[in-house]
């Protein structure tokens, strides 16, 4: 399957979701240039994680007006697959593809570890490869990942099944003391309603092979692959 | 014309920076510090026919880039 991984200015992940995809998964992956305005045939678009234009003014402010971002906008429109990792996250918040905003982090700090995330729908292009409830070990590397929205919104985004992953313990359980960086109801990761657009703080693509210590990843990858296949032949 | 645009994290949300911030003020002797926002000021020089036209266009400019409206508020000062 055609895959491509847009490159910003200060993407910084951008090589390692290209290798999980090309290389772990065998699909045709490419890179594309932000001031393209061309998806080139892909049916899976990844915006990795970085620094976009340094992160200024606000994380992923600047790399949601990006020319690409116009041709990511109409794919995501006509229900192609969209999936934005930590800074990529933000730039989907930012284009308003997806509901909310983050905030620095409630630590003040920028966390470097790994998190435990709660898989709370599996009825997604991404998910359907997890089970309900599975709870997964993924790097998170972000200073401003602290996800905000009002309580209405909140109300509607879980109204509508939005809440993708939450920060849990190693056991699964809600706790605060294991919700890293402050997110509002514990939020990890959201989709939008049609369910083809996802966006998540955690990195999947930092742990997809086992020879890194952990592949809890690369049931996303291979999922969205699997999910852009299958929507092709029913179309 | 020249504008000054100020934004601000709304009041309902947590604000990390402003809190450390008071903190340290704390720490470094000044009492009495209840509460500080940590925000972002924008100086910019435009051209427009009018005050109003120019607050009119800083409104668009804030709401489609300089403010994340979901957790921050913006305020416009046209300086003339």
């Amino acid at each position: 399957m055609r895959c491509g991984v847009v490159m910003f200015p200060g993407s910084n992940c951008d090589h390692d979701v290209y290798h999980v995809l090309k290389h772990v998964l065998g699909q045709d992956a490419t890179f594309l240039w932000h001031q393209g305005t061309r998806l080139q045939g892909c049916e899976l678009v990844v915006l990795p994680g970085g620094f976009s234009y340094g992160d200024y003014l606000r994380g992923g402010a600047l790399a949601a007006h990006s020319p690409m971002m116009a041709a990511v906008r109409r794919h995501a429109e006509a229900g192609g697959l969209v999936l934005g990792i930590c800074n990529g996250f933000q730039i989907l918040l930012e284009a308003g593809l997806l509901s909310g905003a983050m905030r620095h982090n409630r630590t003040l700090r920028f966390e470097c570890r790994d998190a435990y995330v709660r898989v709370e729908r599996t009825d997604t292009p991404f998910t359907h490869r997890y089970r309900t409830g599975q709870v997964l070990r993924l790097p998170i590397a972000h200073a401003e990942g602290n996800y905000e929205d009002t309580e209405e919104a909140l109300d509607k985004l879980e109204a509508a099944n939005g809440v993708v992953f939450r920060y849990v313990s190693p056991e699964g359980e809600l706790d605060d003391a294991w919700n890293v960086n402050g997110s509002a109801r514990a939020i990890a990761g959201v989709t939008n309603e049609a369910g083809n657009v996802l966006g998540m703080m955690p990195h999947p693509e930092r742990c997809s092979e086992e020879i890194l210590g952990n592949a809890d990843g690369l049931a996303l990858f291979e999922a969205a692959v699997e999910g852009a296949v299958a929507d092709r032949l029913t179309a | 014309m020249k504008a000054r645009v100020t934004v601000y994290p709304r009041r309902e949300v947590l604000d990390p920076q402003g809190m450390a911030i008071r903190n340290a003020l704390g720490r470094l002797g000044f009492e009495g510090v209840e509460d500080v926002r940590a925000g972002k000021s924008f100086e910019i020089d435009l051209e427009a026919r009018s005050s109003e036209q120019a607050a009119e266009r800083l409104r668009a400019m804030c709401e489609k880039l300089l403010a994340n409206t979901v957790v921050e508020d913006y305020s416009i000062e046209v300086l003339g």
